[in-house]
């Protein structure tokens, strides 16, 4: 895998925006919300009878419209329709950063998915690995082969639960506590670091009850998830803030990325920072602390 | 001829409204004027009656005759029923030619569409118009042009005698007998009786219609009894439910609250954030949202408003009680908290010619840090348009927007960048209202551009962080978007004339073309 693979697949997603699009002025201004990724939807946002008009929609602002540091994620229908092959040709034509797959069961709906996003790449003269990959689990099964469907392929970036279909599945419902969905949110983190992809938690449906929000966002950053699946903007600067580090926790970022690298290049591989023992280990996540702290504007 | 906004003003209505093209801010500053008195009928008799038994008898004994101008006030918003009930009478008495020189007139008012069209009203003078009576104007229904006046320009109108008011009639949530109005007590209060002080002033005859009468004395009065011939009580003047309804809820639209977080930002990297600054704002979403994240800041900053000015909302009101605002001067309320907010003892009705008038010995607009605004569009000079829609149909009031834009040190206008499918940001707006040399700041969601002219606000934000942009990076944003729009057609009949603040011509608007 190439390095700018790599850190395509690292960049910051903390807020994944879904929106509508078959609607022009929903889409045509929500990055200006400042979310990470927009994530715009062919599937259960649009009817039926609809698709061919939000993919239309959808062609024509990806490719008019510039989304500035908003990543570009398309959201196709599911493999089980006869929409989403249309979906992917019009994903990637219009110049998509990725795809998000949902209902994701096993690692061959991904190579399934991958085949045809290679097919439509050549088709539209763009560069093979181009489009990444992501894959919701909306079923029990599909939590069972996290890590198999984790590691299916290179293009995949991250995983993202979607809570609504899984405790369907489960036979039970959303509730304030969440508890019907500790299970999957557990397996699917550890699959993921396993993996060493992202994981993203599922939306939070009552969009007025901030508070409520804010709690399931630091619940869930404190597990160990890079971001959350939102369906307001008024979501995403919430998100930011929990996921913005500490004066104390920048600092020792700081020291820990400017430790490593000089201890490194005097083949030094163990050592200490403010008392706490440091290896290599520390270096991804300090220099994502750095990334976060600078995305919050708290870094320049 | 073309006026200081560019605008071309046609020689023939300059001539037939006696006027001279706007010649730019402050043409008039140091001009001496004489102002004109009204006739006052003595009553020196105790026994005078002042209360007669209906709007008909009032009527004739002010001596309503054809081709006279009649006063109100719009303190009851889309509530009123003054207006209608008058006009009904008028109607019914078979008088003409009426001219109607209002504060404002909005859609409660859409009868008065049918007494355009037979001639029972010739004329109409105001802040704005919406609704039938916008319709009727911009079809050409109206026989003579309408003048549109802010606030503060309606107040040098009256004074000057330009626009002298025959009768005025003063819808008084409270009276006695005796003519003592107040906009506080009864079953629909209102809260101030701003804009209604010149009529009573100016106007040769006043009559007050009530729905509460209560004993003599009504003090503290806001319109005294030695200004009103006559008192009408009516069953109802208004509807309480549409003159000011409960607090707003704080809008929930992320890109008006983007718009709020832009203007707080910028509100306070200027030089005029400070200790005893001044502010108004508006009722819109953005206007509130605004004032709910300027108050956060003061908390943090330790920083605190002098007073605060206009038309007032439960989010003003909510600073001064908290202390955050040492004092309120008020010109209307636009919710029942405001009102009742009215008996804070530093919360002080104002007349709407201390609020804005040009044309006296200085209003408090001339005090105003900052004032935040609104338009319908905007042009790439900054020229402001309040009153007409993108369709060419007079749909809008100026209100304080020239007076508080021009008198403000930092004036600051919330638009959207795009509404409906049309650019705000534009070549060329449909009518000028405010002339851009007001307008400091215009912020969209889309970014912050400040007027050139202001290179000092420009200096002191440049490293602020903000996200700054030029008024035309904005205008091209939205022509992006929407593609550029097409001028509208109209008829060159000219149906109302756009004045400024200090009575020259700032536009014209002409009759659509179907």
């Amino acid at each position: 895998m190439g390095e700018a693979l790599t850190d395509k697949k690292k960049r910051l997603r903390r807020s994944m925006l879904f929106l509508n699009a078959q609607k022009p002025s929903l889409i045509r201004d929500a990055y200006l919300y400042g979310p990470d990724s927009l994530m715009f939807d062919l599937e259960d946002a649009v009817a039926e009878n609809q698709k061919d008009s939000a993919r239309f929609s959808l062609y024509n602002a990806l490719r008019n419209i510039d989304y500035g540091r908003s990543e570009k994620i398309v959201r196709i229908n599911g493999l089980d329709t006869p929409h989403w092959r249309e979906d992917v040709r019009c994903a990637v034509a219009a110049g998509c950063d990725s795809i998000r797959l949902p209902k994701t069961e096993t690692a061959r709906d991904i190579s399934i998915l991958e085949e045809e996003v290679f097919k439509a790449e050549k088709e539209f003269g763009i560069e093979e690995g181009t489009v990444l990959l992501m894959a919701a689990i909306e079923s029990a099964r599909g939590v069972i082969n996290c890590m198999e469907i984790c590691t299916a392929s290179d293009r995949l970036f991250g995983i993202a639960l979607s809570g609504g279909d899984y405790t369907k599945d489960l036979q039970t419902t959303l509730s304030p506590t969440g508890v019907e969905l500790m299970g999957a949110r557990q397996h699917m983190i550890i699959a993921a670091r396993a993996a060493k992809v992202q994981c993203f938690d599922t939306v939070y449906t009552n969009v007025n009850d901030l508070d409520g929000f804010r709690h399931e966002t630091e619940m869930i950053k404190q597990m160990g998830f890079d971001g959350k699946s939102l369906i307001n903007p008024r979501q995403i600067p919430i998100v930011h803030g929990v996921f913005t580090p500490t004066d104390k926790e920048i600092e020792f970022a700081k020291k820990v990325v400017r430790e490593i690298e000089e201890k490194s290049a005097q083949g030094i591989g163990v050592f200490t920072v403010d008392g706490k023992m440091i290896d290599i280990a520390f270096y991804d996540g300090a220099r994502r602390t750095l990334e976060m702290a600078r995305a919050s504007g708290k870094l320049r | 001829m073309l006026n200081a906004v560019g605008r071309d003003i046609p020689e023939e209505i300059l001539e037939k409204v006696h006027k001279v093209p706007f010649m730019g801010n402050g043409h008039y500053d140091g001009y001496e004027i004489k102002k004109t008195g009204p006739k006052t009928r003595c009553v020196i008799s105790n026994g005078k009656n002042k209360l007669v038994s209906s709007i008909r008898e009032a009527l004739e004994l002010s001596g309503i005759k054809d081709g006279m101008r009649i006063s109100f006030h719009h303190h009851f918003r889309e509530g009123d029923h003054i207006v209608n009930m008058v006009m009904k009478e008028i109607h019914e008495m078979g008088i003409r030619d009426i001219t109607l020189c209002a504060s404002s007139l909005g859609k409660a008012h859409d009868p008065v569409y049918d007494y355009i069209l037979d001639g029972t009203v010739t004329g109409i003078e105001a802040s704005g118009v919406r609704g039938k009576i916008g319709e009727a104007i911009s079809r050409g229904y109206l026989k003579n042009i309408a003048i549109l006046r802010s606030h503060g320009g309606r107040v040098r109108a009256i004074e000057s005698g330009e626009s002298k008011i025959n009768i005025a009639f003063i819808g008084a949530p409270t009276s006695d007998d005796y003519g003592n109005l107040s906009g506080m007590g009864g079953k629909n209060e209102c809260g101030v009786l701003s804009y209604s002080s010149v009529d009573a002033d100016y106007a040769d005859k006043v009559i007050a219609i009530t729905d509460t009468l209560v004993p003599f004395p009504n003090y503290p009065c806001q319109i005294s009894m030695t200004k009103v011939d006559y008192v009408v009580k009516v069953d109802e003047i208004g509807d309480a439910s549409k003159i000011a309804t409960g607090a707003a809820k704080p809008t929930t639209d992320m890109k008006k609250l983007m718009l709020a977080r832009y203007c707080t930002d910028f509100v306070t990297k200027t030089p005029y954030y400070r200790i005893g600054f001044s502010y108004q704002t508006g009722v819109g979403g953005a206007s509130i949202a605004s004032t709910l994240y300027l108050a956060d800041r003061m908390r943090g900053d330790g920083v605190k408003m002098a007073f605060g000015l206009g038309g007032l909302t439960k989010p003003m009101c909510d600073l001064l009680d908290e202390g955050l605002c040492g004092a309120l001067f008020d010109t209307q309320d636009f919710d029942t908290f405001a009102i009742q907010n009215m008996h804070h003892p530093r919360h002080y009705m104002i007349t709407a010619g201390e609020y804005a008038s040009p044309f006296n010995k200085g209003a408090f607009v001339n005090k105003l840090d900052f004032v935040i605004l609104a338009a319908l569009e905007v042009d790439t000079d900054f020229n402001c348009n309040v009153v007409v829609g993108s369709d060419g149909m007079l749909m809008g009031a100026q209100g304080g927007h020239p007076d508080t834009a021009e008198g403000a040190k930092c004036s600051i206008v919330l638009v959207p960048l795009v509404q409906g499918r049309m650019p705000t940001i534009r070549d060329r707006v449909t009518a000028v209202t405010t002339p851009g040399e007001s307008v400091d700041v215009v912020i969209t969601e889309y970014g912050i551009a400040v007027n050139p002219r202001r290179q000092d606000l420009i200096d002191a934000v440049r490293d602020s962080g903000l996200p700054l942009t030029t008024i035309e990076e904005m205008k091209e944003k939205a022509y992006s978007i929407t593609g550029e729009p097409k001028d509208i057609e109209f008829e060159d009949r000219v149906v109302a004339v756009i004045e400024a603040r200090d009575g020259t011509i700032m536009d014209v608007v002409r009759q659509i073309k179907e």
